[in-house]
C-alpha cells in the first residue's frame, strides 16, 4: 500500500518535469532547471515555461486531483458505480451560465468566465441538492442521481437553445465543451487551485465517516451517526471540488467516473485510501492526458476532455470486464 | 367477478389485470387528443372539426396538402419516435435493474451519432445526406455490438453490460467532440441541430423505413416480454426458475436497439425520452411490465409530439429542435413530480 503510494508520487514527479519539458517546442532537463532555479526573465525559454507550462502542469495536476476525489466522494454517497460528479449537474450549469452570460451579456474575460463557471456549478448543485431532499432532511442517493439527471438535461436544454439561436457563442462554447488546461489568466487560477485544495485534504480526513455510511444505513445510524449531516457535508464537497474543477479547466469529463474505480482496484475499497489514491491517479491521469494531447498531432492540441476519454474509456472497459463492482 | 384474466395461445399467454384497463383508456384518450391538437396547430389554424374532417376526406385544398403532406408525418413520426425511444428505455431500465440506464448508457446514442456525424463531415458533400439514417444505423450497430462482445464473459451480466456500455459511450462521445472541434464551424452547426434532434422535414418515406425497422423487433417483443418479470430477479433465481437469461437478454437488448437506434436514426439524438418517459410511466401505473410498456409508449410519443408542436410554433418563423423542448418540458416535470413524491 504504502509502496503503491510512493510509487504513484515518483511517477507524478516524472510526468510534471516530463510535462514541463513537452509542448510544440521540447526543452532540454539542463534548460528546465535553469528556467526554475535560475530565472533570467530576458531569456524566451524561461518565459515561456514560468508562463505557460509551470501553470498547465499545475493546472492539470489539480483539475485531475480534484475530479477524482469527488468522483469518489460521489460514488460513495450514492453507492452507485456509474455515479460521476457531472451528476450534481456542475458541468451542465457552467456551460449555461457561462453561454448565457457571453451571447446576452457579452461577457468572455478569462476571469469573469471562471467566476460564472464556479457560481453556476454551485447553483446547479444546490439545485439539485434541494430536489433530492426528503421532507425529514435526509438524502436519497437514488433521488440525487434522477434529480442531477433531470436538472443536467434541462441546462443542456437552455444551453442547446441559446447556441441553436445564437450561433456566434458556439464556437466559444466548443472550446468549453472539449475542455482545456491552457488558460492565459494566471493570477485568477491560484485562489480557486487552493480552495480545491484544501477541500481535497478535508475529504481525506473525512473518509472515515464516509466508510462508516458505506457499511450501510442501518449500521451507520446504529454506530450513532448522523447520516443527513455526513451526506449533506459529502455533497458540499463534491459540489465545491467540481465546481472547481470545471471553473479551472471547463467539461472534462471522465476522470471523476473511472479513478475511482482504478484506485479502488490498486489500492482496496477503504475510502481512507482510496481518497488519497484518486488525488493521486487522478493528477497522473489528467497530466498523461493533457502531455499526449498536446504532441500527439503537433503542431495542433487535441482538447484534453475528448484526450481523457480516448485513454481512460479502454482502460475503463477492462476494469468493466475483470467486474468493477462498487465494493463500498 | 374474477380480478385478472389470463389470454392462453402458446408462448403469447399472459395475464391480463382488470384494474388497469380504465387508466389505458384515459392515456389512449389523451394521446389521441394531443395527435389532435399537434394537427391542427401550426403556422396555418385549423379548427378541431375542419381538422376532423380534412383527415377521413382528404380534398385538394391547400389545407388537406399540409395536414396530410406535412403534419401527419411529422406527428406520427414523432409520435413512433418518441413511443420507441420510451420503450427501449424501459426495457433497458428493467433488464439491467438500474434506474439510470437509457439508450444513451448502452451506446445506442453515442454510437449513432458517430456515424452521422462520420457521415456529415466526410461524405455528405459527394454522396448527400439521405443516406444519414443508415450511417447512423450502422454506427449504433457497430458501438452496441463492441459493448456486447466486450463484456461477454460465458454470458454478460447486467453490471458488466452497463459498465462496459459507459466506457464505449464515452469513447463515442469523445470521437463526437473531437469532429465538433475540428469540422469548420458550418458543419459544426448541421452536426449541433442533428445532436439536439428534430423532426423537421418529416415525410411518410420516413414514417415508412421506421415502422420497417420496429417490424424486426415486434415478434421479440411479443414473445419474450413475459419473462421480463423473471429476468428482473437476480440471475441464480431467474435460472432456477428453469429460465435461460442469456439468450433472452440478448435478444431483448436486440429489441431495444432495433427501438431506438430506428428512432435516433431518423429523428436526430433525442437523448431525454429514453430515460423519463419509462419514469413517467412508472409513476401512472406501478404495477405489471406489459401495461408499463404500453403506458411508457404513450407518455414517449406525446412528450416529443408536445416537444415538436412547441418548437415549430413558439417562435414562429423558426423551427427549432424539437429534442431542446423534450428536456424544457420533460425536465421540469419530471422534477415536479419526483419532489410531489416526498413522504
Amino acid at each position: 500500500m504504502r509502496k503503491g503510494f510512493f510509487l504513484g508520487a515518483a511517477l507524478l514527479v516524472i510526468l510534471a518535469v516530463l510535462s514541463m519539458m513537452t509542448g510544440p517546442r521540447f526543452y532540454s532537463l539542463s534548460q528546465l532547471f535553469n528556467a526554475l532555479f535560475h530565472s533570467d526573465p530576458t531569456r524566451t525559454v524561461d518565459i515561456i515555461i514560468h508562463t505557460s507550462r509551470v501553470p498547465r502542469t499545475v493546472l492539470a495536476m489539480g483539475v485531475g486531483a480534484f475530479l477524482a476525489v469527488a468522483g469518489g466522494l460521489m460514488q460513495a454517497l450514492t453507492r452507485n458505480p456509474l455515479a460521476s460528479p457531472g451528476l450534481f449537474g456542475v458541468n451542465a450549469g457552467a456551460a449555461l451560465f457561462i453561454v448565457f452570460a457571453s451571447s446576452f451579456f457579452a461577457i468572455s474575460a478569462p476571469g469573469s468566465t471562471l467566476l460564472l463557471a464556479f457560481s453556476g456549478a454551485c447553483a446547479t448543485g444546490i439545485l439539485v441538492w434541494f430536489a433530492s431532499k426528503v421532507s425529514n432532511g435526509q438524502l436519497n442517493p437514488l433521488r440525487l442521481v434522477l434529480a442531477g439527471v433531470a436538472i443536467t438535461a434541462l441546462c443542456n436544454a437552455f444551453t442547446q437553445a441559446i447556441l441553436v439561436i445564437d450561433q456566434e457563442s458556439l464556437d466559444t462554447m466548443l472550446f468549453w465543451l472539449a475542455g482545456s488546461l491552457a488558460r492565459s489568466d494566471g493570477a485568477s487560477v491560484y485562489p480557486v487551485l487552493f480552495l480545491g485544495g484544501v477541500l481535497v485534504i478535508v475529504a481525506c480526513m473525512f473518509a472515515g465517516q464516509m466508510s462508516v455510511l458505506n457499511a450501510g444505513e442501518d449500521i451507520a445510524r446504529g454506530l450513532g451517526q448522523n447520516i443527513a449531516r455526513v451526506r449533506l457535508l459529502a455533497s458540499i464537497m463534491v459540489v465545491g471540488l467540481a465546481g472547481c474543477a470545471v471553473a479551472l479547466a471547463g467539461n472534462i469529463g471522465f476522470i471523476g467516473l473511472i479513478v475511482p474505480h482504478i484506485a479502488r482496484q490498486l489500492f482496496g475499497s477503504h475510502l481512507r485510501h482510496t481518497l488519497p489514491a484518486c488525488a493521486l491517479l487522478g493528477a497522473l491521469l489528467l497530466l498523461a492526458a493533457d502531455i499526449v494531447a498536446r504532441v500527439i498531432i503537433l503542431p495542433q492540441e487535441v482538447p484534453v476532455g475528448v484526450m481523457t476519454a480516448l485513454m481512460g474509456a479502454p482502460f475503463f472497459i477492462l476494469l468493466a470486464q475483470r467486474g468493477g463492482k462498487y465494493a463500498g | 367477478m374474477p380480478d385478472s384474466h389470463i389470454f392462453r395461445c402458446g408462448p403469447l399467454m399472459r395475464e391480463y389485470s382488470r384494474s388497469v384497463l380504465p387508466i389505458f383508456l384515459l392515456c389512449s384518450v389523451v394521446t389521441l387528443l394531443i395527435i389532435v391538437s399537434a394537427l391542427s396547430i401550426g403556422e396555418v389554424v385549423l379548427s378541431v372539426p375542419q381538422t376532423l374532417q380534412l383527415l377521413f376526406q382528404p380534398d385538394d385544398s391547400a389545407q388537406s396538402f399540409i395536414l396530410h403532406e406535412l403534419r401527419l408525418p411529422r406527428v406520427i413520426l414523432a409520435l413512433l419516435a418518441g413511443g420507441g425511444l420510451g420503450v427501449a428505455g424501459l426495457i433497458m431500465q428493467t433488464l439491467v435493474r438500474n434506474p439510470l440506464a437509457s439508450p444513451d448508457t448502452l451506446g445506442v446514442t453515442t454510437g449513432a451519432s458517430v456515424g452521422a456525424l462520420l457521415w456529415l463531415s466526410f461524405f455528405s458533400l459527394k454522396y448527400g445526406s439521405s443516406a444519414m439514417p443508415y450511417a447512423a444505423m450502422a454506427g449504433a450497430a457497430v458501438a452496441v455490438s463492441l459493448i456486447f462482445l466486450l463484456s461477454w464473459r460465458s454470458g454478460a451480466t447486467p453490471l458488466r453490460l452497463v459498465l462496459t456500455g459507459v466506457g464505449v459511450s464515452a469513447l463515442a462521445g469523445a470521437i463526437v467532440t473531437l469532429i465538433l472541434v475540428f469540422s469548420p464551424l458550418t458543419t459544426t452547426f448541421s452536426a449541433w441541430i442533428w445532436l439536439s434532434g428534430s423532426v423537421y422535414a418529416a415525410s411518410w418515406d420516413k414514417v415508412l423505413q421506421l415502422l420497417g425497422i420496429y417490424l424486426w423487433a415486434l415478434p421479440i417483443l411479443l414473445v419474450l416480454l413475459r419473462y421480463m418479470k423473471i429476468l428482473q430477479l437476480n440471475d441464480s433465481l431467474a435460472i432456477g426458475l428453469g429460465v435461460a437469461i442469456h439468450p433472452r437478454r440478448i435478444l431483448l437488448l436486440l429489441a431495444c436497439v432495433l427501438l431506438s437506434g430506428g428512432a435516433i436514426s431518423l429523428v436526430g439524438a433525442m437523448t431525454f425520452v429514453g430515460l423519463i418517459a419509462p419514469h413517467l410511466a412508472r409513476l401512472i401505473i406501478r404495477s405489471g411490465f406489459f401495461s408499463q410498456l404500453l403506458i411508457t409508449a404513450c407518455c414517449g410519443g406525446c412528450m416529443v409530439i408536445i416537444a415538436d408542436l412547441l418548437a415549430r410554433t413558439l417562435f414562429l418563423p423558426a423551427d427549432l429542435p424539437a429534442g431542446i423542448f423534450v428536456a424544457l418540458a420533460g425536465a421540469p416535470l419530471f422534477l415536479w413530480l419526483l419532489i410531489r413524491q416526498r413522504t
